[in-house]
C-alpha cells in the first residue's frame, strides 16, 4: 500500500490546495498528511514513530500540531485547504517536551551504556528539547526479559516506545509479521509471533532489523555494537530534521 | 475443541472474540497451545491472536476457576464495603485475588465498575450478577458454591420487572425512582415509531430526528439526526448500525435497565436508524458484564425474526431488509469509545482508530456506520412515534427530551432517574435523598468532580453535559483517595496506544499519592495542571482527553484539601523528600542498614 494511501481517498485528491504552517503559505496535495505536506515544504515537525516508508500508526504524539486551534497528530491528519497549522510555538514545544520526558521515564534509558546512543532518536528528540536531565518525573523502570535467543539479533524491550516501527516495517515490508502488539495500557508491549526470537524468520537482512527501524536500542545487532566512534555516530553528525530542513530554499 | 469453536464461527477472523470467549468459557484460559491452534485455524500470525487475548481483561492466560467471582472495585463499592466482602470470600475459598484455588474451582478477582453501583457492593460470579452484598450474603453464598451450587442456582429472589424473567432470573433490581415521559413511561407501545417511520422516505425519518433536538447520550452529545445523514449521504455498498451497549463509565448503569425493560424499543430504534440510512445489517455490542441478559435479547431478537420485524423483508416496509447479531465485549471500557468498538467487532484490539476518517464514512470493516447509545436508539423509536416537537417539548435549548441519570453513592435512593435536561444538581440531591453531599462527581470519572458552590448548576449540554452517571458522595468521602481511584481505573483501562495517555496517567497518579501520603509540595499543583494539560491535548481519545479532569476539576473545586496536604519547601529542600522512604529502598536493594540513619546499625546485622 501507498503510502498514506488512506488520506489520498484513492481517486479524487490529486489537486493541490494552500494551507499555512506558522504563517508561512505552503502547497500541498489535498489529503495528504500535513506531516508529509510540511516535509516537502521543508518544515521539520517532530516526530518519533512515524518514518519514510511506512504508514503512519499516530501514537507517539510528539507531531502533535495545532490545526485551526485544534491539536491533532500532524503524521496522521489530512490536510485541507486554507487550515492555519501552528507548528513551533511554546505551547506545542512544552508538549512535545512532556511526551519525550515521558518515554525517557517510562523505559530504562541509560545513554551511557546503550549501544544506540548517539544514533537514538529518543536522545536527539531529548537534546532538541533540552531535557537532558531527570526531572520530578518518576522513573517506571521496567524489567521484562531481554530475549537473545537469536543468533544474530538481541530484542530488549526495557528501552521500547511502543512506536510499532519494527511491527509495520515486518508485516508491510518484509511480510513477515515477526513482531506484535501484546498488553495493554501501560502494559502494553512488543511481542513475537513465536515463544522466543530465534523461533520467528526473522534475519539481518529484514527491514525491520535495519538500523532505520527501531528509533531507540531494541533491537540490537549481535557482535557489531559500538561501531561509530563517538563524534562520528549518526546524530553526531547531524540532528533528525536537518535533512528536511535543507529542502527548503532548494525549491523541493 | 478449538477446532469445533472455530469452525462454528466459520473461521473468521472477525469473529476472534467470539472463538475467545468460547475458548475462555470452556476451558477457564487460552493457553499457549490454544492460541497456536486459534492462529492456524483463522489463517493469522499468533501474535495476533495473543495480541487480542492480552487485551480483553476477561481472558486470562492462566487457568480462572470452574466459579470466577470477580468483585467490582469501583469506588462506590469500595465506601460500601466491597473489601470486607471481599475479605469473606478470600477466606471461604482459602484464595487470594488473582488466584486460582488448587483444585480449579474458584478463582477471586477484582474488576472494574459492572453497572451495579446502585446496589454494591456487588460481584460477578461467572455470569451472574451477585448484588447489595454484604459480609453476611457473601459467606451464605461461598458456602453455597463450597457445597458445589451451580452459580445459576445461587439466589432464589428475582429482582423486579423483567429481571425475574425466566430468561434472566437475575438478582439484580431495575431500581427505577423516577419516572419520565419518554422512556421509563408506563404505557409505551413498541413497534409504533417503526410503523411510522415506514411511512415516511428515509430522507423524512432523517429529517425529524433532526428537528427533534435530539443529541447522543453517550456522552458526547453529537446531533443525532446530523450523524444519520452523513451515513446516509455518503456513497457505499453496505452501512451499518451499531448499538453501544458497553456501558463501562464507571457509576453508569442505566442502560442496563433499558436493556432488561426497554428492549423492543431499543431493537425498533435500530431499525428505524437503519431505516433512515439504508443500512441492512446491525449490531448490538454487549459488555461482558452485561452476559446475564443475552439470553434474553437473543430470544427477543428471534421473535422479531420470525415475526417479520427483522430479516429479509421487514413487515410493512416495502422491501428494507434488516438484521441484528449481539457481539460480546470482553472486558475492556476502551471499547465504549465508538473506534474501538468497531475494532473490538472486528475481532481486533479494541483500538480506536485514526480519525479521520470517522465511523460515518468508514467504520465496521470500511463501510459507513452509525454508533449510538442504547438510549439515543430508544429516542428515536419516541420521536418516531409521537414527532419530533413532542420530544424537543422537554428540556431545554440546547437539550431537548430526558436523560436518564444513574445515581449512586451516599444517598438514600439511588436508582436510575428519568428527567428532563435542565435538573439542576441540588434538586437530584433533594430527590435521591444524598446524605451530606460534599462532593458530585457528575458524568463518572471522565466527568466533572464539583463541590456544594456549584450545586445549582444545570444538567444539560449547556451546563454540566453527562452520559448518565452521577455519583454523590458525603461529607466524610476523601476528594484524594476518589481522585486516585479513578485515575487507577484510567490507567487500567488505558489501550496503551498513545504516549500521554499510556505513560501519562501513571505520573498522575503517582502524584496524588504523594501527595495524599502527606509528601505534597506547593508546586505539586502546577506540575498536575500542566501534566494534564499535556495529556488532555496530545492524547489520540476521549479517554486520555478526559482522564486527567478529576485531578484538574478537585484543584479548582478543593484547593483547601491539596493546600492541607502540601507544604512549601523551606531552604531550596524539597518538603516531599522524606530520607527514610529513600533509605527503605536503599536497603532494599544493599540488603543492610545505613550507619547514619539507622539508630541500632552494627546491633544486629540488616538482613531484615
Ligand atoms: C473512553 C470512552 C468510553 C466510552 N464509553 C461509552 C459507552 O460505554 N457507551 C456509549 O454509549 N458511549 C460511550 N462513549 C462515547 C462513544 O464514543 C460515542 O460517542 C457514542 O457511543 C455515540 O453514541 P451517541 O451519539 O448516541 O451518544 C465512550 C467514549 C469514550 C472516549
Ligand atoms: S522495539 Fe523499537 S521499533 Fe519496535 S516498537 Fe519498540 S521502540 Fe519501536
Ligand atoms: S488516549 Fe491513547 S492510550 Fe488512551 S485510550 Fe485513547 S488511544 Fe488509547
Ligand atoms: S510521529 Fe505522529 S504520532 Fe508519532
Amino acid at each position: 500500500m501507498a503510502r498514506h494511501e488512506a488520506f489520498d481517498g484513492g481517486e479524487e485528491t490529486r489537486q493541490r490546495i494552500t494551507f499555512t504552517i506558522d504563517g508561512e503559505k505552503i502547497t500541498a496535495f489535498a489529503g495528504q498528511s500535513i506531516l508529509e505536506a510540511a516535509d516537502a515544504a521543508g518544515i521539520y515537525i517532530p516526530r518519533l514513530c512515524d518514518v519514510e516508508g511506512l504508514d503512519p500508526q499516530g501514537s507517539c504524539r510528539v507531531c502533535t500540531v495545532k490545526v485551526n486551534s485544534r491539536p491533532v497528530a500532524s503524521c496522521v491528519h489530512p490536510v485541507s485547504a486554507d487550515d492555519v497549522v501552528e507548528n513551533d510555538t511554546e505551547e506545542i514545544r512544552r508538549w512535545r517536551r512532556d511526551l519525550i520526558k515521558m518515554l525517557l521515564h517510562e523505559g530504562n534509558h541509560l545513554c551511557p551504556i546503550c549501544e544506540a546512543s548517539g544514533r537514538c532518536e529518543l536522545q536527539a528528540m531529548a537534546a532538541r528539547f533540552e531535557t537532558l536531565e531527570p526531572d520530578l518525573y518518576p522513573y517506571l523502570q521496567p524489567v521484562r526479559p531481554v530475549d537473545a535467543s537469536h543468533p544474530d539479533i538481541m530484542l530488549d524491550t526495557n528501552r521500547c516506545i511502543r512506536c510499532g516501527r519494527c511491527i509495520r516495517a515486518s508485516r508491510d515490508v518484509d511480510r513477515k509479521y515477526v513482531f506484535g502488539y501484546i498488553g495493554r495500557g501501560i502494559h502494553k508491549r512488543v511481542g513475537v509471533n513465536a515463544t522466543d526470537l530465534a523461533h520467528t524468520r526473522i534475519d539481518l537482512d529484514d527491514a525491520a532489523a535495519s538500523l532505520e527501524t527501531c528509533p531507540v536500542g531494541c533491537i540490537i545487532r549481535k557482535r557489531v555494537g559500538f561501531f561509530a566512534p563517538i563524534g562520528r555516530r549518526q546524530f553526531d553528525l547531524q540532528a533528525p530534521g536537518d535533512e528536511i530542513e535543507k529542502r527548503k530554499g532548494e525549491g523541493k | 475443541m478449538v477446532n469445533v469453536v472455530c469452525s462454528k464461527f466459520n473461521s473468521d477472523r472477525g469473529r476472534l472474540i467470539d472463538i475467545l470467549l468460547d475458548i475462555q468459557s470452556t476451558a477457564r484460559h487460552i493457553s499457549e497451545e490454544a492460541i497456536e491452534e486459534v492462529a492456524s485455524a483463522l489463517g493469522i500470525h499468533r501474535v495476533e491472536v495473543e495480541g487480542v487475548v492480552t487485551f480483553y481483561s476477561f481472558f486470562s492466560q492462566t487457568p480462572k476457576g470452574r466459579v470466577a467471582i470477580r468483585l467490582c472495585d469501583d469506588i462506590i463499592d469500595r465506601h460500601a464495603g466491597a473489601e470486607a466482602v471481599g475479605q469473606v470470600f478470600s477466606e471461604a475459598l482459602g484464595i487470594g485475588y488473582g488466584q486460582t484455588s488448587t483444585d480449579g474451582r474458584f478463582s477471586l478477582d477484582k474488576t472494574a465498575c459492572i453497572g451495579m453501583s446502585d446496589q454494591a457492593p456487588a460481584a460477578l460470579i461467572n455470569n451472574e450478577v451477585a448484588p447489595s452484598l454484604t459480609p453476611d450474603t457473601a459467606r451464605r453464598i461461598a458456602l453455597r458454591l463450597v457445597q458445589g451450587m451451580p452459580p445459576e442456582s445461587l439466589f432464589e429472589d428475582f429482582g423486579d420487572g423483567n429481571n425475574s424473567h425466566p430468561l434472566i432470573r437475575s438478582a439484580v433490581n431495575n431500581n427505577i425512582r423516577l419516572i419520565g415521559d419518554i422512556l421509563l413511561a408506563g404505557d409505551i407501545e413498541s413497534g409504533k415509531g417503526l410503523e411510522r417511520a415506514f411511512a415516511l422516505t428515509p430522507e423524512r425519518v432523517v429529517e425529524e430526528i433532526s428537528g427533534s433536538g435530539l443529541r447522543g447520550r453517550g456522552g458526547a452529545g453529537f446531533p443525532t439526526g446530523k450523524k444519520l445523514a452523513l451515513a446516509r449521504a455518503f456513497p457505499a455498498q453496505r452501512r451499518f448500525v451499531i448499538c453501544n451497549a458497553d456501558e463501562g463509565e464507571p457509576g453508569t448503569f442505566k442502560d442496563r435497565v433499558l436493556l432488561t425493560e426497554r428492549a423492543e424499543l431499543l431493537f425498533d430504534g435500530m431499525t428505524i436508524a437503519a431505516y433512515a440510512i439504508g443500512a441492512s445489517e446491525g449490531i448490538l455490542y454487549l459488555r461482558a458484564e452485561y452476559s446475564y441478559l443475552r439470553g434474553y435479547l437473543e430470544e427477543i431478537l428471534a421473535r422479531r425474526r420470525a415475526s417479520g420485524l427483522l430479516g429479509g423483508e421487514i413487515h410493512g416496509s416495502k422491501g428494507f431488509g434488516f438484521d441484528i447479531r449481539i457481539q460480546m465485549g470482553a472486558g475492556a471500557y476502551i471499547c465504549g469509545e465508538e473506534s474501538a468498538l468497531i475494532s473490538s467487532c472486528e475481532g481486533l484490539r479494541g483500538e480506536p482508530k485514526n480519525r479521520p476518517p470517522f465511523p460515518v464514512e468508514k467504520g465496521y470493516l470500511g463501510y459507513p456506520t452509525v454508533v449510538n447509545n442504547v438510549e439515543t436508539l430508544c429516542n428515536i423509536s419516541r420521536i418516531m412515534e409521537r414527532g419530533g416537537a413532542w420530544f424537543a417539548s422537554y428540556g431545554t435549548g440546547q437539550s431537548a427530551g430526558t436523560k436518564l441519570l444513574s445515581v449512586s453513592g451516599d444517598c438514600g435512593k439511588p436508582g436510575v432517574y428519568e428527567a428532563p435536561f435542565g435538573l439542576r444538581v441540588r434538586e437530584l440531591l433533594e430527590m435521591v435523598e444524598a446524605d451530606n453531599p460534599a462532593i458530585v462527581q457528575v458524568g463518572g470519572p471522565s466527568g466533572a468532580m464539583i463541590g456544594k458552590v456549584d450545586f445549582d448548576r444545570r444538567i444539560c449540554f449547556e451546563d454540566l453535559p453527562t452520559g448518565g452517571a452521577v455519583m454523590v458522595f458525603g461529607a466524610r468521602r476523601n476528594a484524594l483517595k476518589i481522585v486516585d481511584a479513578f485515575l487507577e481505573f484510567f490507567i487500567d483501562e488505558s489501550c496503551g496506544y498513545c504516549t500521554p495517555c499510556r505513560v501519562g496517567n501513571v505520573f498522575l497518579q503517582e502524584r496524588i499519592q504523594k501527595i495524599m501520603n502527606g509528601f505534597g509540595e506547593t508546586g505539586d499543583m502546577d506540575y498536575l495542571e500542566s501534566l494534564s494539560r499535556t495529556i488532555t491535548a496530545t492524547s489520540r481519545c476521549g479517554l486520555g482527553a478526559t482522564s486527567s479532569r478529576p485531578v484538574t476539576s478537585s484543584i479548582q473545586q478543593f484547593p483547601l484539601v491539596y493546600a492541607s496536604l502540601t507544604k512549601e519547601p523551606k531552604d531550596g529542600l524539597h518538603a516531599g523528600f522524606d530520607i527514610q522512604r529513600g533509605l527503605e529502598i536503599s536497603r532494599k536493594i544493599a540488603r543492610r542498614q545505613s550507619m547514619i540513619y539507622d539508630r541500632r546499625y552494627g546491633e544486629e546485622d540488616g538482613q531484615a
